[in-house]
């Protein structure tokens, strides 16, 4: 690997089931699955419903807010392209449409994080990449 | 009543850093090693299963071994399935042996992580991580981890000091085992000034990166009368799973362990009570006082004040990890659950020395992989 590849944060690359998700993020949306059968929410998105494994699932976006319901503050990078990050949070997000995702709480001293904070979704954009990322803000 | 499986041979390599070692002599020294032990020769394994190997990476990792000592199994099968994978090798061996496919299944494991790759091995780890949905995140398997601590510090109250207590027990008892990576006895506040990785997780509530492997050998229950050591008997077991990735995970605070011991304890006709020592895998110090307690050994919150009280000790009321563990004992791939088993045995033997707990009649073995993803326990009884 060069140096500019190990320095480079991994991009997703969208794939049949996440299209969707990813041009939605470029686009300030944070889409989510709900199901026609059994009307629970799911994230990830995929070709069926985890729940009840209905295959009518409609795209809706998220309203965009939730609760921290937990967290990490990372103080060792896994890998050198999130090195000059550190300390920085990562967290499992609920959200308010009923499902959880992962993601950084971004824009916020490390330090003040905790279980339970109300937060709003942001939509980061990285050097080298057009692909924008869900992130959150404390709220 | 079905006739039950033992274990008739068992053994460990050297752990730590072996710069010598690939993944084939680790291989080798172990399973000859088991062989050896159960008095058996090459030619009497009829079946072999394997896990994986990063230094190695091998399609047919089993396969290479047979060709590499001269094995021709009848039954082969490499899983992978990561931390979990040394439990797995064990309960589909069971299998085998009790179905009649197989009279000797050897069951190995090893790698050679810490010379073989180095710093590599926290990215390749990370790499466990959802590809679109954890990596972008820099999540690392530390901060997968600590998003379950965090959560039971938060709801049921477990502390900094009751993870260290875990850390500095394990310790203590890694320095009364020859073989051990860490030996070095450390304290509370040792593991409270070491490194933050992912709060809360200090470096030394982590496990090690070691050099090793460890063996087992599986055989049909009648091969106990002609086995040179005491047989052990493998009254139950069991798996749980929940999720692969951990914002997946229907709980942060249960996982598939709660079934998996609720299974193996059932198929032995046996309480939580009635083990005299646990072997339980601690990929940190957190994983395992939260494994403890969803699979009913301690009610919630209750875990932290034992490790703290000295419960854990080899003496305590409930004799944990009397190797030391992931944590000090070391800690190579699926060998590091692989480690657990073989301790397991060795107590139940009365082999153990210094370490031995006393009148050891029932043993409770726990691997896991992935994120709290996968689990496996298995019950043993001494003949
Ligand atoms: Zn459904």
């Amino acid at each position: 690997m060069s140096d500019s590849d190990a320095l480079k944060k991994p991009v997703p690359l969208p794939d049949a089931d996440s299209r969707v998700y990813w041009e939605g993020a470029n686009q300030g949306k944070f889409m989510f699955q709900r199901c026609n059968s059994c009307g629970k929410a799911q994230f990830y998105s995929r070709s069926l419903c985890s729940h009840c494994q209905g295959k009518e699932l409609q795209w809706l976006a998220a309203r965009g807010r939730g609760k921290v319901a937990s967290f990490s503050v990372v103080h060792r990078a896994p890998i050198r392209a999130f090195a000059a990050d550190v300390p920085y949070v990562v967290a499992l997000i609920d959200m308010d449409e009923g499902f959880r995702f992962m993601c950084n709480v971004i824009h916020c001293d490390a330090q003040a994080v905790r279980i339970g904070m109300p937060v709003k979704v942001v939509f980061e954009e990285r050097p080298g990449s057009s692909q924008k990322i869900p992130q959150v803000e404390l709220m | 009543m079905k006739s039950k499986a033992i274990i008739s041979g068992v053994h460990d390599t050297k752990v730590g850093a072996l710069p010598q070692s690939t993944c084939m002599s680790l291989h080798t020294e172990a399973g000859l090693g088991a062989i050896e032990d159960a008095g058996l020769k090459v030619s009497d394994v009829d079946g072999l299963l394997t896990a994986y190997s990063f230094t190695s990476p091998q399609l047919m990792l089993g396969s290479v071994f047979a060709e590499y000592v001269g094995l021709k199994p009848r039954v082969s099968a490499s899983i992978s399935m990561g931390g979990v994978t040394a439990g797995l090798l064990v309960a589909q061996a069971v299998a085998l042996v009790e179905s009649g496919k197989c009279r000797h299944v050897l069951c190995l494991t090893g790698d050679n992580r810490l010379t073989g790759l180095g710093e590599k091995v926290q990215a390749m780890l990370a790499d466990v991580g959802h590809p679109q949905y954890e990596q972008p995140y820099g999540m690392s398997v530390p901060a997968a981890f600590a998003q379950a601590a965090q959560a039971y510090m938060h709801e049921f109250g477990m502390t900094h000091e009751h993870m260290a207590a875990v850390a500095v027990n394990q310790r203590a008892n890694a320095a009364k085992h020859p073989n051990a990576h860490m030996k070095k006895p450390i304290t509370m506040e040792d593991v409270g000034n070491s490194k933050m990785v992912a709060s809360p997780l200090r470096m030394l509530d982590c496990c090690l990166v070691s050099d090793g492997g460890a063996a087992v050998i599986v055989s049909a229950g009648d091969a106990a009368r002609d086995l040179p050591k005491t047989a052990v008997r493998i009254l139950g077991v069991g798996e749980g799973y929940t999720h692969e990735h951990i914002f997946m995970s229907p709980s942060l605070v249960d996982f598939g362990c709660k079934d998996s011991a609720a299974t193996a304890l059932g198929e032995a006709g046996l309480k939580h009570a009635d083990v005299d020592c646990a072997h339980v895998y601690d990929c940190f110090s957190s994983t395992l006082l939260i494994c403890l307690e969803s699979m009913g050994f301690y009610q919630r919150g209750e875990a932290g004040g034992a490790a703290l009280s000295g419960e854990f000790a080899i003496d305590g009321r409930f004799p944990l990890n009397t190797n030391g563990g992931l944590l000090s004992y070391g800690s190579s791939g699926a060998a590091g659950g692989m480690f657990h088993v073989v301790e397991a045995v060795r107590q139940l033997r009365r082999e153990c020395g210094e370490r031995q707990v006393k009148d050891a009649e029932v043993a409770f073995a726990h691997t896991l992989g992935g994120i709290f993803s996968g689990h496996c326990s298995i019950v043993l009884g001494r003949i």
